[in-house]
């Protein structure tokens, strides 16, 4: 049951989790933790603070790095001795709560960064690239602009398209919108929708329920460092099989 | 040149033990140099921060070119002009004087930038709320702004005493008997670095703690945000 | 009034000695455009280094980058804790013992140099540390190197936070440049001192301050502005 729904069995899975620990000194915060993502697929993580979820994410590139278990990331074994990691998480986007935009560069600059320095491409076509990245979350007449002269909700958007522009395999969001006001909340849930549409494969850590019901193809629920329970977000949030999911999304629906 | 000879050289126990009771007399003047010249300079520049914090126009344009004037001497010019110059006008003054005089005008120039930061960081609202329940203007600044702002500048000000009592050795050069002093006699007598080298050892575990509480507060600062 | 003039500001002395006064300006100048430039760039070098050191590194290897970090620290602490002036004669007189002829231009331009490199290495340090780790992340997880996100992300704001410190520390140190006198580096003070000695008048004391005036008192203002420009900018 927990490795089978929404998934498709013909295609390797862009991401695949195996038995991942992490402890933090004495505390473990992931108990083992199975998971696995097809191409294309839009999987939520939900659950209480402190349950794991955003650490489990930033294990998928190595932002922090795991006590024990295997990751692959379309196909390749990213925690093998010698990998190169900075070659491996070009392919991996991800998207912070607080954008982290370099307040240095202008959006343009954001975007294009990387692809020179880390893809070596030359810089005319990194900027062509990243127009066209800019363009795809609705921003292309803001690339002259700092991220101090953007709202929060362009601010999050340019640093989707720079994730965006290394045309990554999977976009990891970490509660891409818990930093906006209400009112920029829309524009970004827009672009992620676009992506969704254009088949992107995303692993969303997020309290946006409505978005989770109306666009995902599974809901998880973490809680404790250990995966409780996932299905398709009919299942999580009209008839869920455990009880502390069933608590955890009555309280949840309450505040919105 | 063998080890041996640079240990006899540089770390002789022996001109240790011979001149440490020099070393430690010069060690007395150092302390009581810094006993006096910090509170005079941290006064004199509380009155320069204060004096600006009134707001006149003409005292203002004043207070800035004494501060920038004396910052951009040099301490020892400075040390050396005071100490030099009023004997051509008849005045006779003595090393001591002249090392107080001089630090006076050098740092309280540095205090007085400190405590006008730390002043100017203090929003109105503090002033406005201290004036509504009907404090005067000093009894605001000392009750309610200054203890803010002294609490806000607090790795500066301890920064600059480090600076000013390191600054005491140039009392050397108008031979003032201090550590610096009694070190460069005691190597002249006997032709051995040792004195320098324990010279060096002292200043360094006397300010050593001083560099460590800068080095904590600095980063309490930073983690603060 | 003519007494304090004849004193003070003789013309005639003056004239005699303001070449002496010029050449020790010029000596002053490039002796402090050396310390600036070996100081900042050791004290940049040194900041990123300890950067370095202090990645999450495995067991065996993370004993050695500990004990470099910790040497960096002392020479650190060392440097900013002992008078210059204290440097200066300590290097004037112990190199040459050691083989190591260096005159008292170099033993200036040494003690200085290592001092602001301390000075500046901390400000760096702070710096650095006082970008978010969020910057980090970020440009780690789009495949930009350790050393890569040092340079393009962190190290550009990082300066940008250092410059006002780092602006007045700068000028501080590099007033030490007149402690020179004292090992007979033929700077302004050294200059202004001979000459009050040989002419007894005060006036070439007089001329020497309204030099170090000319030289400093435009940066002090220019400092003054950078301060303000840069401040409560982060």
């Amino acid at each position: 049951m927990l490795a089978a729904s929404g998934m498709t069995t013909e295609s390797r899975p862009i991401l695949d989790v195996r038995g991942l620990r992490k402890s933090f000194g004495s505390t473990e915060v992931l108990k083992g933790i199975d998971f696995r993502l097809a191409p294309r697929e839009l999987a939520f993580i939900i659950g209480p603070s402190g349950s794991g979820k955003s650490t489990f994410l930033r294990c998928c590139n190595r932002l922090e790095e795991p006590s024990g278990g295997s990751i692959h990331v379309d196909g390749t074994d990213i925690m093998a001795p010698g990998v190169d990691i900075n070659a491996v998480r070009r392919h991996i986007g991800m998207v912070f709560q607080s954008f982290n935009l370099y307040p240095h560069m202008t959006a343009l600059g954001n975007v294009t960064l990387a692809l020179r320095l880390a893809a070596h491409i030359p810089r005319a076509e990194a900027v062509d690239l990243g127009r066209t990245a800019l363009a795809r979350v609705g921003l292309a007449d803001k690339e002259r602009a700092y991220p101090g002269e953007l709202s929060g909700g362009q601010q999050q958007r340019v640093a989707i398209a720079r994730a965006l522009a290394l045309e990554p395999r999977i976009v990891l969001f970490d509660e891409p919108t818990s930093a906006l006001d209400p009112e920029l909340v829309g524009s970004v849930l827009q672009v992620m929708r676009d992506l969704r549409e254009a088949g992107m494969t995303m692993l969303v850590v997020s309290h946006e329920l409505q978005f989770a019901r109306a666009a995902a193809d599974r809901v998880v629920f973490m809680e404790g460092g250990v995966i409780v329970e996932e299905g398709p977000p009919a299942q999580i949030f009209g008839d869920p099989q455990h009880a502390r999911t069933r608590e955890f999304v009555a309280r949840i629906d309450g505040h919105h | 040149m063998t080890l041996s000879d640079i240990l006899a050289l540089f770390f002789n126990p022996e001109i240790a033990a011979k001149t440490s009771g020099f070393l430690v007399d010069g060690l007395w003047m150092t302390l009581l140099l810094c006993l006096v010249v910090i509170p005079v300079g941290a006064l004199g520049g509380l009155a320069v921060a204060v004096l600006a914090a009134l707001n006149r126009r003409w005292l203002n344009v004043l207070l800035v070119i004494y501060v920038d004037v004396f910052r951009a001497l040099p301490p020892l010019v400075l040390l050396v002009f005071v100490y030099n110059v009023p004997p051509f006008a008849g005045y006779r003054i003595s090393e001591f004087e002249a090392v107080v005089i001089a630090f006076l005008l050098n740092t309280s120039s540095y205090y007085g930038e400190i405590f006008r930061a730390g002043i100017e960081s203090i929003g109105r609202g503090q002033w406005e709320a201290a004036r509504s329940t009907g404090l005067g203007w000093w009894q605001t600044m000392g009750w309610v702004v200054l203890p803010q702002a002294v609490r806000n500048v607090l790795p500066d000000l301890v920064s600059n005493t480090l600076e000013v009592a390191k600054l005491t050795s140039i009392a050397s050069v108008i031979a003032l008997h201090e550590l610096m002093f009694a070190a460069r006699s005691a190597q002249q007598l006997t032709f051995n670095y040792t004195p320098l080298m324990l010279a060096t050892l002292i200043y360094f575990v006397l300010l050593w703690p001083v560099v460590h509480l800068l080095s904590r507060l600095e980063h309490r600062r930073i983690a603060a945000g | 009034m003519d007494r304090f003039l004849f004193t003070f500001f003789n013309a005639e002395v003056m004239a005699e000695y303001l070449p002496n006064i010029l050449s020790g300006m010029w000596v002053t100048t490039y002796l402090a455009a050396f310390v600036i430039v070996t100081g900042l760039s050791l004290g940049l070098v040194l900041a990123v280094l300890r950067s370095a050191l202090s990645q999450k590194m495995p067991a065996p290897l993370s004993w050695l980058t500990g004990a470099l970090r910790l040497s960096l620290i002392f020479y650190v602490d060392l440097m900013r804790s002992v008078p210059p002036l204290v440097l200066i004669v300590l290097f004037y007189y112990g190199l040459p013992a050691l083989g190591l002829d260096i005159a008292g231009l170099g033993a200036t331009w040494l003690a200085l140099s290592l001092v602001l490199s301390a000075f500046a290495e901390e400000i760096y340090w702070a710096g650095l540390i006082s970008v978010a780790r969020g910057q980090w992340e970020a440009a780690r997880s789009t495949g930009l190197s350790f050393l890569q996100t040092l340079i393009y992300v962190i190290l550009p704001q990082a300066v940008r936070l250092a410059i006002p410190p780092l602006t007045n520390r700068t000028i501080a140190i590099t007033k030490g440049t007149a402690l020179g006198q004292v090992v007979a580096v033929q700077e302004i003070l050294y200059q202004a001192y001979s000459g009050l000695s040989f002419s007894y008048n005060p006036s070439p004391l007089t001329l020497g301050a309204l030099a170090y005036l000319a030289l400093f008192l435009p940066i002090v203002i220019v400092g003054r502005w950078i301060e303000t420009r840069f401040a409560w900018r982060r």
